[in-house]
């Protein structure tokens, strides 16, 4: 039961081979048993529901889902991963997730995450680290740690995720699994726990293509709750191709260089470690062999984009956390001073390091006398990075690169480095200030570890990036099975 | 620009603009990471950016651009006048609004005084 994806057992339970209620049971023990396992376990999950919910015939036949903790769900804690929302039950449940329950799926469990989403290694989590389950040694990534590990180790069949800086992309190749992060706009933020409005995005994490394609099929659409959602022109549909013929393929050499041996280039650290880019040239030889043109392209102010992401982010993270201030839910503090100190004392006891240090940024950088020379430059930064996509897919199809510069790291190997953290990020943050549809799937192994091939589309190429994917997804026959537990 | 070096006095000035009590042990480090990166993300200054106009929603600012032709569905360019029309509705009921907070009083969310 366990080797089916979710595509193959809703139509399994459709056909009546596979009854849903017990698919359920056998997931919920699974991930009940990580959650009561504790330090001993991987920590995926910040709650595990007791029961099935009331099933329904519909396209996806009840298969279970995890869903990242800070997607509000009616009365179940949505928490985003902060000690400021511990316990948090919401009233009601964010969009994306309440269509994927009238398209059946099951809400199984909440998964860990960085703090606001805040991390590309799930330890900034009140809640504790998450392990990556190729090596518990190692991080998931993050932020979506835990939907990235619970789906590489076969506790959930599929889980939803968040993506603003790479959060869906980067654990989902630190995990050997597909991640998805739709074109800005097509999925709703309502009922999302935001950090950085104009960036984050809802996306499927799955063991396969197919089932990204089939998840993100019943999240998108218009949503009255979200004034900055968008239709996407057409339905999402199954990927289905198996060759690539006549696609051109670019690869922009911004984001694809080999690191500097030891130290010795100007930007020491953002470049790609060996192994990772011996399974990227792999890859692109398996493209061309199934009929794509691969050519060099210029992405020339895609080394600007972490500078610009990490002044827009927490600007916009500075904004929306303002209401955490113990006034209306969550915890509070300080409540014998005044109304300041309630405020003060609350946020300082609410909020881990990482997130203040992104709230003081944000803060700092809008700021009077430092907003045009931080957040109006970053916003035209921005607009720069935009124009290198829209003027390079006048000459290819997608972009490739790899998703991340080097495979999972050690557990407390970067979280007293801030700025090695953030470099992560390097591949991946130019497609989300773009604001354009990204996929990573596995690719191969370096040290042992999963590695991940990112592809860049057009805003709402979904259709034909997924099958793109799922040809190349065929073709290199990654096996996954190593991480189950 | 030069490396941007963001002192104590500072740190503290952001922090009570930013509602956050910092604990004493907490102010240098603060003022060392955010001056890391600060510094870092200076390298934006270097580009020429005149004439360039802000993003503000970026697909659609694409979408409305004339090399994000290509892409563009049917009416999507379009997400100005994004305000609903001012009509009542209903929403939270008022003892669900409040069911979460920490003090409640009279139907209402209760604070500490203001000059305590």
């Amino acid at each position: 039961m366990l080797e089916l994806t979710a595509a193959q057992a809703a139509a399994a339970i459709a056909a009546g081979e596979l009854d849903a209620g017990e698919l359920f049971e056998v997931y919920r023990a699974r991930s009940a048993a990580d959650r009561a396992a504790g330090e001993d376990g991987l920590n995926c999950f910040t709650w595990v529901a007791d029961e099935m919910p009331a099933p329904s015939a519909s396209p996806l036949a009840g298969v279970p889902l995890g869903v990242k903790d800070l997607f509000c769900t009616e009365g179940v804690p949505s928490q985003s991963g902060s000690r400021i929302l511990e316990h948090y039950r919401p009233p009601y449940t964010a969009s994306a997730v309440s269509r994927l329950a009238q398209a059946g799926a099951s809400l199984l469990a909440k998964t860990n995450q960085d703090e606001f989403a805040m991390g590309s290694s799930t330890e900034n989590s009140a809640f504790g680290p998450t392990l990556n389950p190729w090596d518990r040694t190692r991080v998931p990534g993050g932020s979506s740690g835990g939907s990235a590990a619970a789906v590489a180790a076969g506790l959930v069949p599929w889980a939803l995720g968040t993506d603003t800086g790479g959060s869906i992309r980067q654990p989902a190749a630190l995990c050997g699994i597909v991640g998805l992060k739709p074109t800005y706009g097509s999925v709703s933020r309502y009922g999302m726990i935001a950090f950085a409005s104009s960036l984050d995005q809802a996306g499927p994490l799955t063991r396969d293509v197919t089932d990204a394609a089939l998840m993100l099929r019943h999240m998108v659409g218009r949503d009255p709750c979200d004034a900055t959602s968008l239709q996407p022109p057409e339905e999402i549909e199954l990927p289905h191709a198996e060759r690539l013929d006549g696609m051109r393929l670019g690869v922009p050499a911004e984001l694809t260089g080999a690191s500097s041996p030891e130290g010795e280039g100007e930007e020491e650290g953002e470049g790609i470690e060996a192994g990772v880019l011996e399974a990227f040239q792999s890859a692109l030889a398996r493209a061309q062999e199934l009929g794509a043109q691969v050519q060099e392209i210029g992405l020339p102010h895609a080394p600007h984009a972490l500078s610009a992401y990490y002044v827009l982010a927490p600007a916009e993270a500075s904004s929306n956390l303002a209401r955490f201030d113990g006034v209306r839910y969550g915890l509070r503090s300080g409540d014998a001073g005044d109304l300041f100190d309630m405020y003060t004392r609350t946020r300082h006891d609410g909020f881990g390091a990482e997130v203040k240090r992104r709230i003081m940024l944000g803060t700092y950088a809008l700021s009077s006398g430092y907003y045009d020379a931080y957040y109006g430059r970053a916003q035209r930064v921005r607009t720069k990075i935009a124009e290198d996509f829209a003027a390079a897919f006048a000459q290819v199809d997608f972009i490739l690169t790899p998703t991340t510069p080097t495979v999972a790291f050690k557990l407390g190997e970067k979280t007293g480095d801030p700025l090695a953290m953030y470099l992560n990020d390097y591949c991946t943050v130019p497609m989300s200030l773009a604001g354009i549809p990204a996929i990573s799937i596995p690719c191969g192994l370096s040290q042992g570890l999963p590695v991940g091939l990112q592809i860049a589309g057009p805003a709402f190429s979904e259709n034909r990036l997924l099958d793109a994917a799922y040809a190349l997804e065929l073709s290199l026959g990654f096996d996954g099975s190593a991480a189950r537990v | 620009m030069r490396a941007t070096v963001i002192g104590r006095e500072e740190v503290l000035q952001v922090a009570q603009l930013a509602r956050l009590a910092l604990a004493e042990e907490e102010i240098e480090p603060m003022a060392r990471e955010l001056s890391a990166v600060l510094d870092h993300v200076a390298k934006i200054a270097e580009l020429d950016l005149d004439g360039v106009a802000p993003t503000s929603h970026v697909v659609a600012s694409s979408l409305a651009s004339p090399s994000g032709d290509d892409a563009s569905p049917e009416g999507e360019g379009e997400v100005t006048g994004a305000l609903r029309p001012d009509e009542p509705r209903p929403s939270l009921a008022r003892e669900v609004a409040l069911a979460q907070a920490p003090a409640v009083s009279d139907g209402g969310f209760l604070v500490p005084s203001p000059q305590a």
